[in-house]
């Protein structure tokens, strides 16, 4: 195989041909799932549907049946909110930003990193809906012309830039991923019979392939790309300005934006290494997702993660260093009050365990990798949780200061965003090429062409 | 009317450029390439002007910065002035962000949708049969017979000559 100095492992191993690349990606698509797929589906559903029942009951009886209070007015829903829109930043980064950056590693994971923000997004979508009580009138949320006035929404206000936020987030995500989905559509087209051909036909907006198409394709793809890196900048920006522009001691913080937004990608790329590590392995993508793939996304996680740190040392500062007993209390109280537990979890979860990556031995290790990706995961829901949680449970007068205890039906409400989260990953492994198989093919390392292309001039007499 | 076309498929795409290359020195009209991946150098090889999508990105997102700023601008301040907080009517640095949440938005489904257009590609098209390979590992170089000044056999030997694996004649009705 050619290698050269500056690329000592190839980016794909199994010294794989194009049409290779089609076989590996689309077989799995074409014969019946696995006892493993409908073991995890099964899983999915019963996740799911357990937190149906709950999100149905608390839509029938109202938020009541959470263990909201009147001090802490925001628990389990919001924490779930941040945290999924946090999770599907990663998807952007790779789909995105790497493609800015020409990073060619990134193809082989891009397709399932992007349709996770788009699953994850949609997760996140269903919290501050439920959390309205009246979830039937959410489209109040949106400016049009009313009977009430009209009375407009509130355009000085972070929630509704929320509004906005998430929703050309999820709008440009899903182009996004689509546009990218095209020829690996044709492909499966081309390969498949009856019905499914009918379907992929219709999917495929009928995609040839020209140069012309070619050219046009990419230029729109790198401008979506432009498009989609400062809005993932923006999205967890505005999120984190619905704390940041009140005026709760923890929350009322200029560092909130680029503190929300690295921490956002280091969640998502935990998810993408978790999904992925399980992806490899049950989909056979071992030559595809290689260890290169994996020790690329170990770094950003090891890089986020130290920003992370960075960024909860800056908050512990500021609280002491403003000379606000508030702002000191806030941070006191986090790390030795009632919800001490959660904040340990945090800093243990973000801080220390993703250090241990920089041992070589932890990073050749899958397994290693894997239980510290899904430890990230949990470090950063209870970040979220220690952020709302901690900061409004003690309010400027004590007299009002209380306690929350989730109820059930919130702990449904959470296995509920699991659930539709990987019942939707496990519908797109199955019925959609979660390899991008195009972008693969081209920057697969191609054996040495076996005579060299005559050049024009010489064979002038030999044409004409 | 008529048009017949020679057809050669490549296993590498080099042998494609090279083809294409060729056919651009010696003048040969070259209807279209199709590659499994979009492949460096062909645009070049094919006179392929780049792309005016910016142009349409840059419309799309003046529209949407304009539109997301007037709609703000008329229903916060005209149309129904709210006294929110003792914020001004005129709040702009919090109109900043709807404004270029809409700015992104119109500028990508703009962009988008002028790739759907100017691709000729939408939702339930028939695709050209007999390219299957093509969305597989395979690159076609498509030349058109113009004129009678080269001889059929001289196109399948530019292209076998070039390291085609197969070339093929098909006739096409052009209306």
């Amino acid at each position: 195989m050619h290698t050269d100095a500056l690329q000592a492992t190839p980016l794909i191993t199994g010294g794989k041909r194009a049409t290779d690349v089609t076989r590996d990606v689309c077989g799995p698509l074409e014969g019946r799932p696995s006892k493993l797929w409908y073991l995890g589906m099964a899983a999915a559903l019963s996740a799911f549907g357990l937190g149906a029942l709950a999100v149905g009951y608390q839509v029938a009886n109202g938020i009541g049946t959470w263990g909201l209070n009147r001090t802490v007015g925001w628990g389990f829903d919001i924490t779930n909110f941040v945290f999924w829109v946090g999770i599907g930043h990663a998807g952007t980064l790779i789909s995105a930003v790497l493609l800015l950056f020409r990073q060619k590693w990134r193809t082989s994971i891009n397709r399932s990193a992007e349709a996770m923000t788009i699953f994850a997004v949609i997760c996140a979508g269903i919290y501050p809906v439920i959390h309205m009580g009246r979830p039937w009138l959410a489209y109040w949320v949106f400016p049009y012309p009313n009977a009430r006035g009209p009375l407009w929404v509130n355009f000085r206000s972070a929630l509704l830039w929320d509004v906005f936020a998430i929703g050309t987030y999820f709008t440009i995500s899903l182009v996004f991923w689509y546009i990218g989905l095209i020829p690996d559509l044709a492909t499966v087209r081309d390969r498949a019979t009856g019905l499914r051909k009918k379907i992929f036909n219709v999917l495929s907006f009928g995609w040839v392939g020209s140069a012309r198409t070619w050219s046009r394709y990419e230029t729109c793809c790198v401008l979506l790309a432009a498009l989609a890196t400062p809005l993932v900048v923006s999205v967890h920006s505005v999120v984190s300005t619905d704390f940041a522009t009140s005026v709760i001691p923890g929350w009322h913080a200029t560092l909130f934006p680029p503190y929300f937004v690295i921490g956002a990608v280091f969640s998502g790329f935990a998810m993408v290494l978790t999904l992925m590590i399980i992806a490899r392995k049950v989909m056979h993508f071992e030559n595809y997702i290689t260890m290169k793939h994996i020790h690329a996304m170990c770094k950003v996680l090891v890089f986020t993660g130290s920003i992370v740190a960075a960024a909860y040392l800056t908050e512990i500062f500021t609280a002491w260093y403003s000379g606000s007993s508030y702002e000191q209390f806030v941070f006191l109280n986090r790390a030795g009050g009632p919800f001490a537990w959660a904040f340990w979890i945090m800093v243990s979860c973000n801080v220390i365990t993703p250090q241990l990556l920089w041992i070589k031995r932890v990073r050749n290790s899958v397994l290693a990798i894997f239980i510290l990706s899904l430890l990230v995961n949990v470090g950063m829901w209870f970040e979220r949780f220690v952020i709302i949680v901690t900061s409004l449970h003690r309010d400027f007068l004590p007299s009002s200061w209380s306690g929350y205890i989730p109820t059930k039906i919130e702990f449904g409400s959470l296995i509920f965003g699991f659930g539709l989260f990987f019942t939707l990953f496990l519908l797109f492994c199955r019925f959609l090429p979660m390899i991008a198989m195009f972008e693969v093919k081209a920057v697969l390392e191609r054996p040495e062409p076996k005579e060299l292309p005559q050049s024009p001039s010489e064979n002038e007499e030999v044409a004409a | 009317m008529m048009r017949r076309l020679h057809i050669g498929f490549f296993d590498d795409e080099q042998r494609l450029l090279s083809a294409a290359r060729e056919c651009r020195d010696r003048g040969i009209p070259v209807l279209d390439a199709i590659s499994p991946f979009p492949v460096h150098g062909i645009d070049e090889a094919l006179g392929i002007e780049p792309s005016r999508l910016p142009w349409v990105t840059l419309a799309g997102g003046a529209v949407g910065a304009t539109l997301g700023l007037l709609l703000q601008y008329w229903t916060a301040g005209v149309n129904w002035p709210l006294n929110i907080g003792g914020k001004p009517l005129d709040s702009f640095p919090a109109f900043v962000p709807v404004a270029f949440e809409l700015t992104i938005l119109f500028a990508g489904l703009a962009t988008a949708g002028a790739l759907l257009l100017r691709s000729g590609i939408w939702p339930g098209k028939r695709h050209k049969p007999g390219f299957e390979a093509t969305t597989d590992g395979s690159h076609a170089l498509i030349l058109e017979e113009r004129d009678a000044s080269f001889e059929p056999g001289a196109y399948r030997e530019l292209l076998l000559r070039h390291g085609a694996e197969r070339s093929e004649e098909r006739e096409e009705v052009i209306s």
